[in-house]
């Protein structure tokens, strides 16, 4: 959300009317600005780079095509990635053509307890990475969890868009995204917790 | 909430928005006083907190130049259809 707040929203919808009016050059400024984080969302949703790059240049063409159905309700950010979104899932249902991918997928409720472990991260413990290997380790961390978890993580916490935003954007209720987020948080701190709990620190299984 | 014992299980359910700074006062004041004497929960509510923040500073991915200039072109022709039409 820091993100979010801090980005010049005047700016931006002064650019869509601009691009609007047929201001390429406006257009251009907002690939510019939103590329690489389009590009990393497809990236993991998708999970394959090449699907990654046809669906940057379809999100960034259909909203070239639909700038008039932008109605500024939302930030234009959030309306391009409920774009990127659908088309991320499009690929990813044609690669997975055996199995359904969906955003609906049960939560399962069994895992109602809190982790039980002892064990303790430095203050930052990224710090003990490069920051390529972090990134690595990051993204594989990602890549790990189910679709649906996934892209609810991806937007909220990578690209920090809101609760409401990412609701809307990906059309679940407010306690699926809270319920899905939670869920996807508590995996990730599971997968980053063999790497990052204090050395010695071992475990205590109570 | 009330008076109502603040219990691990609680945690859970509170943990999101406590994290994301929403949870109401008197909550958050239960959540805290629990987190104070429950080591375990604390480790996890302090470990899934630095998770979030780890993944914040995530570097976006690079974009190969063939790939926006592939972008760009694409985009230049239908400027170029849309203002023919």
């Amino acid at each position: 959300m820091i993100q979010s707040d801090s980005a010049p929203a005047v700016g931006e919808l002064e650019l869509v009317d601009q691009a609007r009016q047929g201001d390429t050059a406006a257009f251009g400024e907002l690939v510019n600005r939103y590329e690489r984080n389009i590009f990393r969302l497809a990236r993991h949703i998708t999970q394959n780079e090449e699907d990654a790059e046809d669906v940057l240049q379809e999100t960034f063409l259909k909203a070239f095509a639909n700038l008039s159905q932008f109605q500024g309700h939302s930030k234009f950010y959030t309306w391009l990635v409920r774009i990127a979104v659908n088309e991320s899932l499009m690929k990813l249902r044609r690669r997975k053509s055996d199995k359904l991918v969906s955003l609906d997928e049960p939560v399962e409720t069994e895992q109602d307890a809190v982790p039980r472990e002892i064990a303790a991260w430095d203050e930052n413990p990224e710090q003990k990475y490069g920051r390529a290997e972090m990134n690595a380790i990051l993204s594989k961390a990602i890549d790990s969890l189910s679709p649906g978890f996934r892209t609810v993580f991806l937007l909220r916490d990578v690209e920090e868009l809101s609760t409401e935003e990412t609701a809307t954007a990906l059309d679940l209720s407010i306690p699926a995204v809270k319920s899905r987020l939670l869920r996807a948080r508590l995996q990730l701190r599971e997968k980053l917790n063999r790497i990052f709990r204090k050395h010695g620190d071992t475990p205590i299984h109570l | 909430m009330g008076t109502r014992q603040f219990t691990c299980k609680h945690l859970l359910k509170e943990l999101t928005d406590y994290l994301d700074g929403s949870l109401e006062a008197e909550v958050r004041t239960q959540l805290e006083a629990h987190l104070a004497k429950c080591p375990n929960c604390w480790v996890v509510a302090d470990t899934t907190k630095k998770t979030i923040q780890v993944f914040k500073g995530m570097d976006p991915y690079p974009l190969p130049e063939t790939v926006k200039s592939r972008l760009m072109k694409a985009l230049e022709k239908r400027c170029k259809e849309a203002r023919q039409s």
